[in-house]
């Protein structure tokens, strides 16, 4: 149903996968609306738990497709139409999101994955802001979370002076997770999302919902936020379950409910 | 109270009235049939002296999303005059006690106006309010050019009257336009909350203050401090001023009955 992303649901995970190789998974108009669509689907899909970014071949994501980019454009509108509701559909979802860097994340590829809940990268992979060197600026979301992630100071190094970050500058940064090996890639981010996947997803969406609403509140409202979202998890099944499981001195199995 | 209505759920729990708009499978569309059932369940709350307060909300995904525009798409400008379209809306303006709604997903057009006739609103985080009827080639008929003015000044209310543009959760608390921002899952549990916590103040105090914030909304400020005035005044010929005051200071909880 897709044509620039691969879309598969497995074990309450759903792979949204970059499926333009050739061009490094460059943005077109059409990635930025599948991207946000398969996203919006997976959201719905009460099979699904968690969902994994990731990209086909070599490169995570190399930003916005320089092929079509010419003098005319409206570089303004194209982000308000095209970019800013995919990113806002990512802000939106309440199941966790990871991003499975595999290789370079740059420009606006760099923003899809700040986007994301976790950052899995491999040892291969690399962010990039390079907006500046074409006399641009970071877009799509990036000064938005890249200060959050890494602080004010950081941020401003990264988008000013534009120098690749490694995986290993990244996890040092705060903006890996994890760095992997390329010959575990798949089987350890498989076995990281179906984790998440497995875990009290209900509870989880509170966590995000509450974290996002931390950074424009007052430790007032963040408290009030606390006890309706504590009320909210703790009528949830898992919750249940997990008191059950720790009384019973067994594994909880949790269903996200 | 018997639910014998076809578009909304009536219900008493305690001290309050509740009325959830029940057409779901349409967002709650509204038509004709719903505000006069609306109105009736409200008229027999006002009359039933064991319930203190009324609270609105909407059954499924959304408050209202509108109002049954099939229903009017043929009409003719003397249909509206001659039916008195409006009339039911009037009245549902002039109930006494206080009205409580809550807001998930859509309050637009009819049902932004419904949502604007409640004295206080809890919302959803999800509850998008707006008027759309611009995109129609017409406007708001049941008080939503004057009510959304009153409330947030000509500025918004021209921007979004003209555009159609929704208004998020966070902007309509920003702007005054509900009390409070709530969960969803936690909306009617909330709103119930605050509804027993105004149900269990002095009925009469509660009448009287209803009628003298909305006498402030287009009365000249000295006329409508003489209402204040007049209304402070009454409130010491009742028997729960002397329980309220008695209570204060014997230091104890008051216990209200409103008389």
């Amino acid at each position: 149903m897709f044509e620039t992303v691969k879309y598969e649901v497995t074990n309450g995970v759903a792979w949204i996968t970059l499926n333009r190789p050739d061009k490094l998974n460059a943005f077109t108009e059409q990635l930025n609306k599948e991207v946000q669509q398969s996203v919006k689907q997976a959201s719905r899909d009460k099979e699904v738990r968690c969902l994994v970014i990731t990209g086909e071949g070599r490169a995570f994501c190399s930003g916005q497709d320089l092929q079509g980019v010419n003098e005319e454009m409206d570089h303004g509108e194209i982000l308000r139409r095209f970019y800013n509701p995919m990113v806002m559909e990512i802000h939106r979802c309440e199941k966790p999101i990871i991003a499975a860097v595999n290789g370079v994340a740059a420009g606006a590829g760099m923003s899809l994955a700040l986007a994301c809940d976790f950052r899995l990268l491999s040892d291969k992979a690399n962010f990039f802001e390079a907006f500046i060197h074409v006399g641009l600026v970071p877009d799509a979301g990036n000064l938005y979370f890249l200060p959050k992630l890494i602080g004010h100071a950081k941020a401003m190094e990264l988008a000013v002076l534009g120098e690749k970050i490694n995986a290993e500058e990244a996890k040092e940064l705060g903006l890996a997770t994890k760095v992997i090996p390329m010959e575990q890639w798949q089987a350890e981010i498989t076995a990281f999302a179906e984790k998440v996947a497995s875990m009290p997803t209900a509870a989880i969406a509170v966590i995000k919902k509450n974290l996002k609403a931390s950074w424009e509140s007052t430790l007032e409202d963040s408290l009030e936020r606390d006890a309706q979202g504590q009320r909210i998890a703790g009528l949830t099944l898992d919750h249940k379950e997990g008191v059950a499981a720790f009384m019973q001195k067994r594994k909880p199995v949790f269903q996200g409910k | 109270m018997s639910n014998s209505y076809e578009t909304i759920d009536v219900s008493q729990q305690g001290k309050l009235g509740l009325i959830a708009l029940n057409r779901p499978k349409v967002l709650n569309a509204i038509n004709r049939t719903m505000v006069s059932e609306l109105l009736a369940a409200m008229e027999g709350f006002e009359s039933d002296s064991s319930v203190k307060a009324i609270v609105l909300s909407g059954n499924g995904r959304a408050f209202a999303a509108g109002a049954d525009i099939d229903e009017m798409a043929n009409d003719h400008a003397i249909d509206f005059e001659l039916r008195n379209q409006f009339k039911d809306w009037d009245r549902l303006a002039m109930i006494k006690k206080p009205i409580i709604g809550a807001v998930q997903g859509f309050a637009l057009g009819g049902g932004f106006e419904l949502a604007l006739c409640c004295d206080l609103l809890y919302a959803a985080e999800n509850a998008e309010f707006g008027f759309p009827e611009v995109n129609l080639g017409v406007m708001p008929g049941a008080g939503g050019t004057q009510r959304l003015t009153k409330l947030v000044g000509k500025t918004k209310a021209m921007e979004w009257l003209f555009t159609g543009k929704r208004i998020t959760a966070r902007e309509a608390l920003h702007h005054g336009i509900v009390n409070q921002l709530i969960a969803e899952e936690l909306l009617l549990e909330e709103t119930m909350k605050a509804a027993e916590q105004i149900s269990s103040q002095a009925p009469i105090a509660i009448r009287l203050i209803k009628e003298a914030v909305l006498k402030a909304v287009d009365t000249p400020l000295n006329e409508g401090m003489e209402f204040e005035r007049k209304n402070f005044y009454l409130l010491f010929s009742t028997e729960d001023q002397k329980e309220g005051m008695n209570a204060f200071i014997e230091k104890r909880r008051p216990q209200f009955k409103g008389k």
